[in-house]
């Protein structure tokens, strides 16, 4: 049994992924290390942003609209990495999913928030991509940069890249 | 299994797949009194390794975990 002295292990990962099943992974492993009392940090970047976006138009620019459009929305929008077939592959899936009693992906998410796992986004891939922080759910904390993602991957015992 | 040890808690886990058997042991530990027991019934095959598991990090105590038919019953106790 730990010792109340011990330090909380802590889980860092970065979500680069917009994919459904890599995202899947993502938040399963973060609930599961939650429920296991770890201090889970996960820092989106890229395509990882829109997992912790609501559904909402985003960019100020012609491409940042351009890119709200053709890639906007939530969560719920994440396709299968491969089996895509134009959106099919995710109805499938949530299908199969939804037969076998899996917890839908925003579901996932938001019991992550639920119990404490903490959320960035990336500041620099929010300005490129015209993402701004009100475009997320609320729970998602202040952006922040990779000196303090690196930080907390230094101090963290298990550090996973999706 | 152990008839004797008095059960603070029942969880129906039935149904529910990885991570989700272990987070709802994990949301529900806070319920019952330090040394209390959780009995939780899941049908997740995944749930006889994770359980153990959980309790193995978090410093709790799996009492019992036993397979009854389609069904994994565990006996869990709060430690601290």
């Amino acid at each position: 049994m730990p010792d109340e002295t011990e330090k909380q292990k802590s889980l860092a990962m970065v979500v680069m992924s917009g994919d459904m099943d890599k995202l899947f992974g993502a938040f399963i492993i973060a609930n599961g290390a939650a429920a296991m009392g770890m201090d889970v940090t996960m820092f989106f970047t890229f395509w990882g942003l829109r997992a912790i976006k609501k559904d909402v138009r985003t960019g100020k620019t012609l491409f940042g609209k351009m890119l709200g459009a053709m890639y906007g929305g939530d969560i719920s929008k994440a396709n299968p990495s491969k089996f895509s077939f134009a959106g099919l592959g995710r109805w499938m899936f949530n299908k199969m999913m939804g037969n076998h009693n899996v917890a839908k992906l925003a579901e996932l998410r938001d019991m992550a928030v639920q119990l404490g796992v903490n959320m960035y986004g990336c500041q620099m891939s929010m300005d490129v991509m015209e993402i701004p922080q009100d475009a997320f759910i609320d729970g998602v904390k202040e952006p922040v940069g990779v000196g303090f993602f690196l930080l907390k991957a230094q101090d963290a015992d298990i550090t996973l890249f999706i | 299994m152990s008839e004797e040890i008095k059960v603070d808690l029942e969880l129906d886990l039935k149904g529910l797949l990885c991570p989700l058997p272990m987070v709802k042991v994990s949301q529900n530990i806070g319920n019952v009194p330090v040394g209390g027991v959780i009995r939780a019934v899941a049908t997740d095959p995944g749930s006889m390794a994770d359980i153990p598991a959980w309790a193995k990090s978090t410093g709790n105590e799996v009492l019992a975990a036993e397979k009854q038919g389609n069904e994994f019953v565990f006996l869990v106790k709060r430690v601290k």
